[in-house]
């Protein structure tokens, strides 16, 4: 390996302490799809090795925001970086860095789990024979390696789950995207998927940004950021959001929160 | 909290991770073709069907006489070969492009689309794998052709494949270029209708524009602007070891423009950015 390149950017960011840097930093954002805005003035940040969890319901603007991160969108206002690197001005370097976990299954059901991983190895560079030592490495990790020769098509609803998340990881990005990964999935396969990224979080010191607008799961250490209609509306850690929303849990937390911002009706 | 600090990773890519990249989506282009038998069979029945019974047919009615590249009178069979090949490659580029449309819908796409490489070549590399399908496609025709009595000199078959690939690319990016514009998958049977029809019946491919211009000189000129019709006289003069320079010249730029324009055309700042989120929320 040759030296690595200076830790780049930023013609306009402010110069980022290494210690500090997040895994995650939104700023500023807003995104709208013709007269409709999805997102406004979204500002939040997610620190290494923590577990974020954006909760938000359905068209909350979850996973525009997540389209914006993963670039498969413009950025229109605001930037996006990942452990400092802009998403728009250096993209290779930001997406190198980052793992996601779309909400609709992006497999290829004909093809087996590990030519499913070596695919997306090749996508990132990774030569075929570390492919294949991390694919099996990864297998194993998830319980799948007896499998890794049958089609993904014959694999269970938690199965593919932990596949693809096995996959957002083989190119070991230090920031992990999950939007609305247990959706449909029975109460046990949900269980292990969250201890599974709990897990990441803890041992391997990843950062998680975990959208849901499922309550149970998240935990009191967790960091909340509360989307609604495109705005963040409360961010911080579960115990501070919900004492600053005058509740007893997330639960009531939340209604609180969007109930109140639905009462003035304004705008959005 | 932890030892985890900003992450110095390498700027830009090596030769080798594109090299790597290049051949994974090749070949995944590759599985994904053979697991599906039934594309393969109705890509090689297709221009069979032309060959055998409208070929047949029309042998008697079209006269061909000495045209170059060919140097003696040869049966109709033989004239449309090429033009076959050329429409084999016409319906693979715009199958692939079909399969873009079904991808970014059912979300596969976005597997492409966050590999950190430059989103450019990656269409590239989508091309050339689609272009590379093509050419197992073709030469499985050209082998059952040659039982039917359709012998080019052996060279031939080498000499086309430079040619083949060229305009493998040019279909396929037009396809991808058509795939950007098109929001859901229905709407891809209007391509059919309106790209695939009338690019492949005002061309050269099923008869020869001498002919054309003796019917309609306006024909003659809509076929000669016709970016296929030189695909095809590409493929036929260099399936007998020779340059077309012209068909060569229009090909190489339409090439150029429409890898140029879909490229641009899935720039996330502009193509898929205005067409509202895929999938997901709505």
């Amino acid at each position: 390996m040759t030296s690595p390149a200076p830790i780049a950017e930023p013609l306009e960011m402010p110069k980022p302490d290494p210690a500090t840097v997040p895994a995650l930093s939104i700023d500023g954002v807003s995104h709208a799809y013709g007269p409709r805005r999805a997102l406004i003035d979204v500002s939040f940040n997610v620190q290494p090795a923590s577990f974020t969890a954006l909760l938000g319901l359905n068209g909350a603007g979850k996973s525009t925001l997540f389209s914006l991160i993963t670039r498969l969108f413009g950025i229109q206002t605001g930037r996006v970086g990942i452990f400092g690197h802009d998403v728009s001005r250096s993209p290779g370097e930001a997406l190198r860095l980052l793992g996601v976990v779309f909400q609709p299954r992006t497999l290829d059901l004909d093809l087996s789990l590990t030519q499913n991983l070596l695919y997306h190895a090749a996508l990132h560079g990774i030569t075929r024979r570390e492919a294949a030592a991390r694919s099996a490495e990864l297998l194993a990790r998830i319980g799948l390696s007896d499998r890794a020769g049958s089609k993904v098509r014959d694999l269970s609803g938690g199965q593919m789950r932990r596949l693809e998340i096995a996959r957002a990881l083989l190119h070991r990005p230090r920031l992990l995207l999950l939007d609305e990964p247990t959706v449909g999935l029975d109460v046990k396969a949900r269980a292990d998927i969250i201890s599974h990224v709990r897990q990441l979080v803890t041992e391997q010191g990843i950062g998680v940004l975990w959208a849901t607008h499922l309550f149970d799961e998240i935990m009191p250490n967790d960091d909340l950021v509360v989307l609604h209609q495109g705005k963040v509306l409360a961010q911080g850690p579960m115990g501070r959001v919900i004492a600053e929303a005058g509740a007893q849990d997330v639960n009531t937390a939340f209604m609180r929160l969007t109930g109140a911002q639905i009462m003035p009706g304004g705008g959005a | 909290m932890s030892s985890i600090t900003t992450r110095e990773v390498p700027r830009g890519f090596s030769f080798q991770e594109y090299m790597t990249c290049l051949t994974g989506i090749v070949w995944r282009e590759g599985l994904r073709f053979l697991h599906q038998r039934e594309r393969f069979v109705s890509a090689l029945v297709r221009p069979l069907v032309w060959l055998f019974i409208f070929a047949a047919g029309f042998r008697q009615v079209l006269g061909i006489s000495i045209i170059p590249p060919y140097e003696t009178y040869i049966l109709y069979e033989v004239f449309i070969a090429p033009g076959l090949v050329a429409m084999i490659q016409l319906f693979n580029g715009m199958q692939s492009s079909l399969s873009m449309v079904y991808d970014r819908e059912m979300g596969n796409m976005r597997t492409l689309l966050v590999s950190p490489l430059p989103r450019g070549f990656l269409l590239f590399c989508k091309l050339l794998a689609g272009t590379a399908v093509s050419l197992l496609q073709v030469y499985a025709f050209l082998i059952i052709a040659w039982f039917w009595d359709i012998t080019p000199p052996p060279i031939g078959y080498l000499t086309v494949l430079p040619a083949l690939i060229l305009s493998g690319l040019m279909l396929g990016s037009l396809g991808m270029l058509i795939s950007s514009g098109i929001k859901q998958l229905e709407n891809f049977a209007g391509v059919m209708n309106f790209v695939i029809f009338p690019m492949f019946f005002a061309s050269s491919a099923l008869y020869p524009l001498w002919r054309v211009q003796e019917g309609s000189p306006y024909l003659y000129y809509v076929c000669q602007a016709n970016p296929f019709t030189h695909a095809v006289e590409l493929i036929r003069f260099a399936l007998y070891g020779q340059i077309n320079w012209i068909s060569l010249a229009v090909v190489g730029a339409c090439t150029i423009v429409f890898m140029v324009g879909a490229i641009f055309a899935y720039d996330p700042s502009r193509g898929l950015a205005r067409r509202g989120p895929a999938g997901g929320e709505g």
